[in-house]
């Protein structure tokens, strides 16, 4: 293992160099839009095929990279979708969804002994509500589906939008979870005596009191569950063992991405600080809707206090220079003044925050705030130029001065 | 508008997508009741320390921290939590050193996660039940986990044919399913995912799960700068030959201020657009409360009283 290598010096040159791209971070900050992002100016700047695994995007952005409805399969993203675009990709897009319960089922049916066991454990209610009903299972199998992914051999990079976890971690530790879970000691001796009947596990100790607790269909079920997961041990264990090499391997990086704003900040800052205790690398740190520079301007500020100042005694000769009326215009001026005030604080605080933050040997990367969605190639390829360093704003976006 | 008055439930989850500032209105919404002397108790499901954060008090466990005479802190703790429904319920003594029974209680939550969950809403459950609090105020888990959390008392009962748990359900149902007792708050920005989502959570929890809706929260709306009249003024100013006279008068700093005011033009007009989507697609019955961008302040106890304040006139307290 080893620690995190230095910097390559941009994301442009993290993606060119690694296999694996894991966006990671706080909810709300444009984490799928990032990483999609990435993946396509990776697809028309650097070549190769590239793949973007996203978890759940915007209708619209999902629509926009050719994915429609649910499922897992992976679709190529069309060329005309980036001619559209003004561009002519040096390789190709690609891009996948997680399907959970699709891909609980098809790992089942890898590891499975034979086909009984495949459909009793398919069948088992425990199982259907394990893989339905609790968002929990999408740690674990994102990150075996990227493993699948990525062994196929058929991706030069793969840029991964992790789920929204409860707690910022859980995904890569699921793998070791699973792996533990299985060999548990408990589990085992549960598993055990069941073989023979009920009336043998319902002597235990403990099954006496979790019958009382929770019933014997319910207990019959777990065990049902078990043994026949049993089967599958030796597969989940090497699986989950090898899934927890990829993430830790060199090929992989990590790319934290969150604002500049205090809560999301402090949550990614705990990210980057326990990745790099991991000794996983992060390569990257992207933060988004980042105020424009001029806000935090001494010029900029001495322009807005004397605006503040002397507003009412220069009302009347803008005014007649502009054709305006005086009372109309000094409203005008008035909100003018409140609007650079209650930004600058919030460019102050966050720029503040931002120099806070412990990079270590990653690249920081600050994209402006946009002032439209990002939903279409154009508009991704736009947030993708800002990622690699060389955005600029359009018509639309806030110009800054 | 028909239904119960949000603050008139004695339990109320808080949840919405990451980001939103889901546990800022928790924390105002529990503020806001405390002031007005009523006994609340705010309990973190996530246990992330956000909380106690926003009342700048040091993170609380599962006992509760009293903040005063009207509010109490505490944080979610599922195994605390079994602990306590053991000792109530089936008089097993739990002292001291618990290492078999947490070896098993991981066996079954692994096994069944709907154990973990209603573990949460069960404690939850009881302290209304008990009337402990006048308010129990839940920063509950994000939009994609609380639909499984509220759906564990019916869950449990599809897989639970018999025994305690499957009977202890019976009258969580009854609370959750109340709709003068007990309601869901989704918090939201007015941002296209953030509005998305909280369109579907509404279908899902409608679906699935038997908790009233009681409102939509707006967080972060950003105030009206221009109105038609004084935007055309603005872009008067703007012109190259409006700039060279405010620049005239103001000094070189000019554009960048000016652009102050486009920006925060912009994203008002963008954001407008989503309060919209979100008023159509929540309809007539559904409260929605809008609450505004605080510019001066993002999180601690300053703000949670800002946002208290701001709560409170929107529900017109």
């Amino acid at each position: 293992m080893t620690p995190a290598r230095p910097s390559s010096g941009s994301l442009e040159q993290l993606l060119g160099a690694r296999e694996i791209v894991i966006a990671c971070g706080p909810g709300g900050v444009g984490k799928t839009t990032t990483a999609a992002a990435a993946a396509a100016m990776a697809a028309v700047r650097l070549g190769g095929d590239v793949l973007v695994l996203t978890v759940d995007p915007a209708r619209r952005l999902a629509s926009a990279l050719g994915l429609v409805g649910l499922g897992n399969d992976v679709t190529e993203v069309a060329p005309e979708v980036f001619q559209a675009a003004g561009e002519v990709p040096a390789g190709t897009l690609s891009a996948a969804m997680l399907d959970t319960k699709q891909s609980w089922d098809a790992l089942i049916a890898t590891h499975a002994p034979d086909d009984e066991t495949r459909d009793r454990i398919l069948a088992n209610p425990l199982y259907q509500n394990i893989t339905e009903r609790f968002i929990q299972s999408h740690d674990y199998i994102a990150m075996e589906r990227l493993y699948e992914l990525h062994s196929s051999g058929k991706w030069d990079l793969i840029v991964v939008d992790t789920p929204p976890t409860r707690n910022a971690l859980d995904f890569l530790d699921a793998p070791s979870r699973l792996a533990d879970f299985f060999s548990s000691r408990l589990l085992r001796w549960l598993i055990a005596p069941s073989r023979s009947t009920l009336v043998n596990l319902a002597s235990k100790p403990f099954t006496q009191v979790a019958d009382r607790i929770l019933g014997t269909q319910f207990l019959a079920d777990i065990t049902d569950f078990f043994v026949s997961l049993q089967s599958m041990y030796d597969g989940f264990v090497e699986r989950s063992a090898a899934v927890s090499r990829l993430l830790s391997d060199e090929r992989t990086s990590f790319m934290v991405v969150s604002s500049s704003e205090t809560v999301p900040l402090r949550e990614a800052e705990f990210f980057a600080t326990e990745l790099a205790s991991r000794e996983l690398n992060v390569g990257a740190v992207v933060l988004n809707k980042v105020l424009p520079s001029s806000l935090s301007d001494p010029m900029a500020s001495s322009a807005a206090r004397k605006l503040a100042q002397r507003r009412s005694e220069q009302t009347a000769a803008l005014g007649a220079r502009l054709g305006l009326e005086p009372e109309l215009l000094d409203r005008v001026l008035s909100t003018v003044g409140e609007s650079f005030e209650d930004y600058a604080i919030v460019a102050r605080r966050e720029a503040a925050s931002r120099e806070r933050f412990p990079l270590g040997g990653a690249t920081l990367v600050t994209v402006p705030q946009l002032d439209r969605d990002v939903h279409d190639m154009g508009s991704l390829l736009e947030l993708g130029a800002f990622l690699f360093g060389d955005g600029e704003f359009t018509a639309t976006s806030p110009r800054s001065a | 508008m028909s239904g119960t008055p949000l603050v008139e439930r004695s339990l109320l989850f808080v949840t919405g997508k990451g980001g939103v500032g889901k546990t800022s209105i928790a924390a105002g919404l529990a503020q806001m009741l405390a002031a007005e002397g009523r006994s609340v108790l705010a309990c973190e499901v996530d246990a992330k320390g956000d909380l106690a954060a926003a009342f700048e008090v040091p993170a609380p466990g599962f006992a509760p921290l009293v903040l005063d005479d009207h509010l109490s802190l505490m944080a979610m703790d599922t195994e605390a939590s079994l602990r306590e429904y053991l000792k109530l319920n089936l008089k097993i003594p739990v002292v001291g050193r618990i290492g078999p029974l947490a070896r098993a209680f991981d066996f079954v939550a692994t096994a069944a996660p709907g154990v973990k969950e209603i573990l949460t809403v069960g404690k939850l459950c009881y302290e209304v039940r008990e009337r402990h609090y006048d308010h129990v105020i839940v920063d509950a888990s994000a939009t994609g986990h609380i639909v499984g959390q509220l759906a564990a008392p019916q869950a449990i009962r599809e897989l639970v044919k018999v025994g305690l748990i499957r009977s202890q359900t019976d009258w969580m149902l009854d609370i959750l399913s109340d709709p003068t007792k007990c309601g869901l708050v989704i918090v939201t920005t007015p941002e296209e995912m953030p509005v998305a989502e909280t369109l579907e959570l509404r279908d899902a929890v409608a679906r699935e799960t038997t908790v009233d809706l009681a409102a939509v929260v707006v967080n972060r709306v950003l105030p009206e700068r221009f109105s038609p009249r004084t935007e055309a003024a603005f872009a008067r100013l703007k012109s190259p030959e409006g700039l060279d006279a405010f620049r005239d008068v103001f000094g070189e700093g000019s554009s960048a201020v000016l652009a102050a005011a486009d920006l925060a033009t912009s994203l008002r007009r963008n954001r407008t657009q989503y309060v919209t989507v979100l008023r159509e697609g929540l309809g007539e019955t559904v409260p929605l409360v809008l609450i505004p961008y605080l510019f001066q302040r993002s999180d601690g106890r300053r703000a949670t009283r800002q946002i208290a304040e701001h709560l409170a006139e929107e529900l017109d307290r």
